[in-house]
Formats: structure tokens, C-alpha cells, sequence
């Protein structure tokens, strides 16, 4: 799809977004600085980036077709609001934001070669996208070498830090541990089940949660089983979960194999309100597949909810619905999508300059206290510190908060003990 | 790894693994029976097979939100009228495709393999772009939900039950029609023969118009029925594709029983290994099971005997 036709389709929805711009009071909270005087494009874009003495452009790169277009949907409306919401507040250095989207397909070499045309063609600034770690691999090579800056929403496996990337969801040790910590103290879990699609993120993550669970927990894994992705098929180990008999299932089962499986587990007479059930892949968004009265019950580990209760999340769901529909949902991804362009705004500011090299050395204590899940900063590592929170599926869908970390948990994307 | 558990235990598993057997039988022939017709009996390679389930699938979600806001004291037997309005739904798209664009194919079989691969990414793309591109969660009434307790350790998912029940139904169903009515011997006809079928006074663009629909109707009660088991969202089509594919193939394509044979074959031997060792490790093992015996038999488990 070329640029033009993009700007065409979205300017009704743009007008859509500003009238959600009622509700960000919670955005007046934010340092305003004064832009009075707005600064010499000479002076903070000396890399010949896309900024004017007006505007500056960014891109987003999700799918927005094929199969993760589910997922990814979400990160785009995200992003969207966000840019939207900063451009109504006065831009960043005085330049209003504008974007160019450009469409994954689901496909990571079309990744790649998006992401060079963002860099090379269009001197984007920043590029806020990319959603499974096959695409984030896929892009990683083209931003080190053109030297871009990628905002990367989603929670993910670890192993990884690059100058060109801000991770704004959680690493895995990040997510997982602080979970099977409170679950081990409150149920008294003493054995696990592991269960997951057969991928790198799911495998890494069981990795790192069974070292947890023998070594630091002293409990045992009875079962670990992987699944191809997109299986639909679960009645043999649902047998085997009955016949082991964990105090905790564990998943991390993605995608469409995610409904067949909780519609099969409840089928089999597995009750989730008397057998507990820890996921860290089930957010709103896949609830709407899965059904809230198949999964009522199960807890998940991860740092976002909708359903918490601080004044910038009661500005930034209404927001949302707002600009997006009443009945959208908003998980756990699609939160740290919306931090991508606020992070990158502070950080600007932060540096003076929209030049890529300064923003990365200026991202590390880049702080966000508008943030929907709460206070969030920028590590040395370009990962977020954040709180991980443990909430209860509901009926309707939500989650209900039951457990969050006191302090924020320090990213570790190279964990020792757990490799 | 089976010392540490109780006699009642394993047997008790091993009458559930069975049932779990059975039920990934039963979805391995209703979602390859429409399969078995269009490929099968007309030699249509039908890559947009998975979508015309999705289709089903997606009546039976807007029918289900239609009784819910209309008719809510119905709620509990919307399924029946969901499916019927499934296969009413699938089938008209089937033979609106047939008359569009598969008619024009009889005579080139592979290119129907492009043709439909192409029909079932605009379909995909269609449903994003009309129901969103986030799953919708269907709602099922209460009494399909959960399981029958037939001892204490023993129980059976209803929904798998009746996904058991309605594939006998439909497997019935088109044997008879195949086999027994009139309209499946001119359909048979035609297939063998398509000059000489109409030479002897068979409407055969009519007959391959009501059996390419009738092969996606069936589709569409399929995909109608696996929205208990499975998900629902524009690509949840693709899930399905390969396996109805490989239960066909295997086997023999113009052979009813065939499939029902590799459908039943592929299925335990599925379960029974992902009982013993990892669901992947499962699959893999099963299609190099399914891969070598082909090699051995390339026309499958059942061929019909012709002469050539």
C-alpha cells in the first residue's frame, strides 16, 4: 500500500483520535515543556533524518494482514493514540509527529525490507513495531546497520540488547519469576506442569522457569510438553495433566492453539477455580477468542491490565475505547506499544536531538510517570523497569488484580543460572 | 513412567486417551469429508477448504449474538440452527465459486490448486476486513459446556460426544448420497467420464455445481462445530488445511472409506504418541508414519480399481 492511499484512509480516523483527546487528563501530569521557541532543525537532526522545522516522521511497522495481524492490531491502534495524544500536547521539540505505516504481512523477510525502506527511503527517525521475535530478528540487522531506533512492545525471551532497540515489554525473567514466586507461596505449588507452543519464545521461557522452580523454588516439573504452533488438539495432554496431578499448570501457548486449548480444558472437567493455572501468553486480547467462561480462573503473570486502578489507566482505557470502539480490549502488549512513542518523546527532549546516536546513549533513566501500567523507566540495558503483576481471569473477560511486585523488577536479559 | 500411580489411575486414563482418540477421529473426518467430495470425487484441489469452515465457523458466531439479543430464552438450541445456517451459507458461497471460477479449471486439476490457494487469501482478507482481525469468542449454551462424570475418574467431554455423534450423522449422510441416490451416480459418472456422462443426458455443469457446494456446505457444518474445540478469526482456516489434506491424501483420494480408514489410522496413532512423548515429537512421528507407507503406497489406503 503506498503512503498516499495510507494518509487518505486514515484521515476520517484521525478525527476519530482527536476527539478521544478529551480524556487525557492524566497527560497534564506530564513535565509540559514550553515550546516557545522551538529548536533549528540544524541543530537536533544533524543525520539527515525526515525533520522539518514542523514535523518529524516515524514509522510503525506491524502486520495489519495476515496471521499475526490477531496480535498486532492492537500495538498499531496503540501507537496511533499515542502519537496522536503527543501531537495534541504540542509535538516533540516543536515538530508535530506525523507517521507512515507500513504493513509486516506476517512475513519477517517483508520485515526487513520494510523496515530498510522506513530507514533508507524515508529517514524515519524511529520505528515503533515489529510484535513476534522472528520479525524482531528479521528488522535487528537493518536498524544496527542503518542505524535506526526500533520500540519493541512485546514481552519476549531475553537473550538480546542492541543500541537500536528499546524493549518496552518485559524480558522474560522479568515476567516469569516474580509469577511462579507468589504462586509457589500462596497455593504451596510444589510440582509444575509446563506447557507450550513450540517456538523459541515458549521453549527459552520454561528454560528459565524450570531452573526457577528446581533450584530456587526446591518444586519439581512433572510434565513438559510442546505443541506445534497452531495445534488444535489437546485431549492426550490434558489426560496426562490429570493423571501427573501439578499444583500448577504452566503455559505459554499462543495464538489460535490458545482457544482450542482452554475450551478442551474446560471441556475435560478441569475446574481452573479449584486447580490453579499460571499463563504468561493469555491477555485481554486473546480472551476475546478464548471465551471469558472457559478460562475464569486462571491467573496470568505480566506487567499490564486493564483493569488497574490508577489515574493514569483510568485516562488512558477511556481514551482508547474512545478512539477505537467501546468493545476493544486492551492487553498487556498493546500497553507497551503505547509507551513506544511516549518513551521516544521523552527521550528527545531528553537529548535535545532527534539524531539516533544521542537518543540511544540519552534513553538509559528515560523515566515515563504517564504511564497506563504506572511508573516506568528506561535500564542501562535499554529494557524497562517495571512492576509484574499476577491477576485472576473474570467472566467478562478482565483480569482481576490479586498480586503485584512492591518494587519494580530490574530487567535482566542475560540472566546467570538460568542459560 | 507409569510406577507411580494407582491401578484405578491408568485405567481410567487409558479409557479417556481412548475417548481422546476417538474425538480426533471424529474431527479428522468431518473436517476431511468435504474435502473427500470436492477433491476426491471431482479432482479439485481445494486450498480454500479451511475457509469455507472459517465461513461456517463465523454464521455461527452472528447467530449466536442473534439469539443472545433477540432470543435469549432459545439460547440453549441455537447450535442446531447455527449449523444448518452453516452448511446453508458455506454451500452458496461453494457454488457461487464453482460457477466463478472452478468450472473454468476442469480441465487443468493443478491450476485449481493456485486458483483456490489465491480464493482463500481473499477470503481471509475478506473476514478481516468484515469481522475484525482480532478471534471472536463464540458462546456456547450451557449444556454443551463441561464434561459427563461416568465414575469419578473417568470424564468425557460433552462437546467432544457431540462432535462423535454429528460426524456419524454426516458420514451417513453422504454415503447414502454418494452411494445410493441417483444424483451420486450421475455425480460418479461424471467424474469418470465427463463427455460421455453428458452424452447419455447428465447436466453435468449442474451435477459439479451442487457437489462442489455440497462439499463446502459440509465444510461449513464442520467449521460450524469446531468453534467448541477451536478458534475463530480470519487465518483459524490455515489451521485445519494441512491435516484434512493429509487424511485424504493418505487414504486415496476418490475413496470414502479410504478416508474414514486414514482418518482413523492417523488419529490414534496421533494420540497414542502424544500420550508417551511431546505433542510435536507426536506429529513428526506420525507423518514420517504416514510419508513412508505412501511411499510404499502411492494411491493411498483405499484406491478404486480402474481400468487404465
Amino acid at each position: 500500500m503506498s503512503d498516499e492511499a495510507n494518509k487518505g484512509l486514515l484521515s476520517p480516523l484521525r478525527r476519530k483520535l482527536l476527539m478521544g483527546m478529551a480524556a487525557v487528563p492524566a497527560i497534564t501530569m506530564l513535565p509540559r515543556a514550553s515550546f516557545a521557541q522551538a529548536p533549528a532543525t540544524s541543530a537536533v537532526n544533524t543525520t539527515g533524518l525526515a525533520v522539518t522545522d514542523t514535523e518529524v516522521t516515524v514509522g510503525i511497522l506491524h502486520s495489519a494482514t495476515g496471521t499475526m495481524a490477531i496480535s498486532e492490531t492492537g500495538s498499531i491502534e496503540a501507537e496511533k493514540l499515542a502519537i496522536e495524544q503527543i501531537n495534541a500536547m504540542g509535538g516533540v521539540l516543536g515538530r508535530k509527529i506525523k507517521f507512515i505505516q507500513e504493513d509486516g504481512a506476517s512475513d519477517w523477510p517483508t520485515f526487513a525490507e520494510k523496515a530498510k525502506k522506513l530507514l533508507v527511503n524515508d529517514k524515519v527517525a524511529a520505528i515503533m513495531g515489529c510484535w513476534t521475535s522472528a520479525s524482531r530478528k528479521a528488522v535487528l540487522p537493518v536498524m544496527e546497520q542503518y542505524n535506526g531506533m526500533l520500540y519493541y512492545p512485546t514481552f519476549y525471551e531475553g537473550l538480546e540488547q542492541s543500541k537500536n532497540v528499546i524493549y518496552t515489554g518485559q524480558e522474560a525473567t522479568q515476567q516469569i519469576l516474580a509469577g511462579l514466586n507468589w504462586i509457589a507461596k500462596e497455593k504451596g505449588a510444589k510440582t509444575f506442569f509446563f506447557i507450550g507452543s513450540d517456538y523459541i519464545w515458549p521453549r527459552t521461557s520454561n528454560k528459565i522457569a524450570r531452573k526457577h522452580v528446581e533450584n530456587v523454588l526446591k518444586g519439581k516439573v512433572v510434565g513438559e510438553e510442546y505443541y506445534a504452533l497452531g495445534s488444535t488438539q489437546f485431549n492426550s495432554v490434558i489426560n496426562k495433566i490429570k493423571l501427573t496431578k501439578p499444583d500448577v499448570i504452566f503455559t505459554d501457548v499462543v495464538g489460535g492453539s490458545n482457544v482450542a486449548f482452554y475450551k478442551q480444558l474446560k471441556a475435560a472437567g478441569i475446574d481452573l477455580a479449584k486447580q490453579p493455572l499460571l499463563t504468561i501468553s493469555v491477555t485481554e486480547d486473546e480472551i476475546d477468542g478464548i471465551g471469558g467462561e472457559n478460562i475464569a480462573g486462571a491467573y496470568a503473570c505480566m506487567k499490564y491490565f486493564q483493569s488497574l486502578d490508577n489515574p493514569n489507566n483510568k485516562a488512558f482505557v477511556p481514551a482508547f475505547k474512545k478512539a477505537w470502539g467501546e468493545k476493544t480490549v486492551i492487553g498487556d502488549v498493546t500497553q507497551a506499544a503505547y509507551l513506544g512513542p511516549w518513551l521516544w518523546k521523552l527521550t528527545v527532549e531528553k537529548a535535545g536531538s532527534f539524531d539516533v546516536d544521542k537518543i540511544a546513549a540519552a534513553s538509559p533513566g528515560v523515566e515515563f510517570k504517564g504511564a497506563p501500567e504506572g511508573y516506568v523507566r528506561i535500564h542501562e540495558n535499554h529494557h524497562l523497569w517495571s512492576k509484574t503483576r499476577v491477576g485472576r481471569a473474570k467472566l467478562d473477560g478482565q483480569f482481576e488484580l490479586i498480586y503485584e511486585t512492591a518494587d519494580l523488577v530490574e530487567p535482566d536479559p542475560f540472566p546467570k543460572g538460568y542459560q | 513412567m507409569f510406577g507411580d500411580y494407582s491401578l484405578g489411575d491408568l485405567g481410567s486414563i487409558f479409557v479417556m486417551q481412548g475417548f481422546a482418540g476417538l474425538i480426533l477421529f471424529s474431527v479428522y473426518v468431518l473436517m476431511a469429508l468435504g474435502l473427500a467430495i470436492i477433491f476426491g470425487q471431482m479432482g479439485v484441489i481445494n486450498m480454500a477448504h479451511g475457509e469455507f469452515m472459517i465461513l461456517g465457523a463465523y454464521v455461527t458466531w452472528m447467530t449466536s449474538n442473534l439469539f443472545q439479543t433477540y432470543m435469549p430464552s432459545l439460547f440453549g438450541g441455537y447450535f442446531f440452527l447455527a449449523m444448518i445456517l452453516a452448511f446453508l451459507a458455506s454451500g452458496a458461497l461453494g457454488m457461487l465459486v464453482e460457477w466463478v471460477l472452478i468450472r473454468h479449471l476442469y480441465k487443468r486439476p493443478l491450476d485449481t490448486l493456485l486458483a483456490t490457494w489465491g480464493l482463500s487469501l481473499m477470503l481471509q482478507q475478506a473476514y478481516r476486513s468484515v469481522f475484525g482481525a482480532r478471534e471472536v469468542g463464540v458462546e456456547l449454551p450451557q449444556w454443551m459446556l463441561g464434561s459427563l462424570h461416568v465414575t469419578d475418574s473417568i470424564e468425557v467431554p460433552i462437546n467432544g460426544v457431540f462432535v462423535m455423534c454429528l460426524t456419524v450423522l454426516i458420514t451417513v449422510g453422504v454415503a447414502y448420497v454418494m452411494y445410493k441416490s441417483r444424483w451420486g451416480r450421475q455425480v460418479r459418472a461424471v467424474v469418470q467420464n465427463r463427455i460421455m456422462a453428458g452424452a447419455v443426458g447428465i447436466n453435468t455443469e449442474k451435477v459439479d455445481r451442487y457437489t462442489y457446494g455440497l462439499g463446502c456446505g459440509i465444510a461449513g457444518i464442520a467449521g460450524s462445530a469446531f468453534t467448541m474445540i477451536g478458534s475463530t478469526g480470519p487465518t483459524s482456516g490455515q489451521l485445519y488445511i494441512v491435516d484434512t489434506f493429509l487424511v485424504v491424501v493418505f487414504g486415496g483420494a476418490a475413496s470414502l472409506l479410504g478416508t474414514i480408514a486414514s482418518a482413523f489410522s492417523i488419529s490414534q496413532t496421533q494420540s497414542t504418541l502424544e500420550f508417551f512423548m511431546s505433542g510435536s515429537m507426536a506429529k513428526v512421528l506420525t507423518l514420517l508414519a504416514v510419508v513412508g507407507i505412501l511411499m510404499l503406497r502411492p494411491q493411498g489406503l483405499f484406491a478404486l480399481k480402474v481400468r487404465k
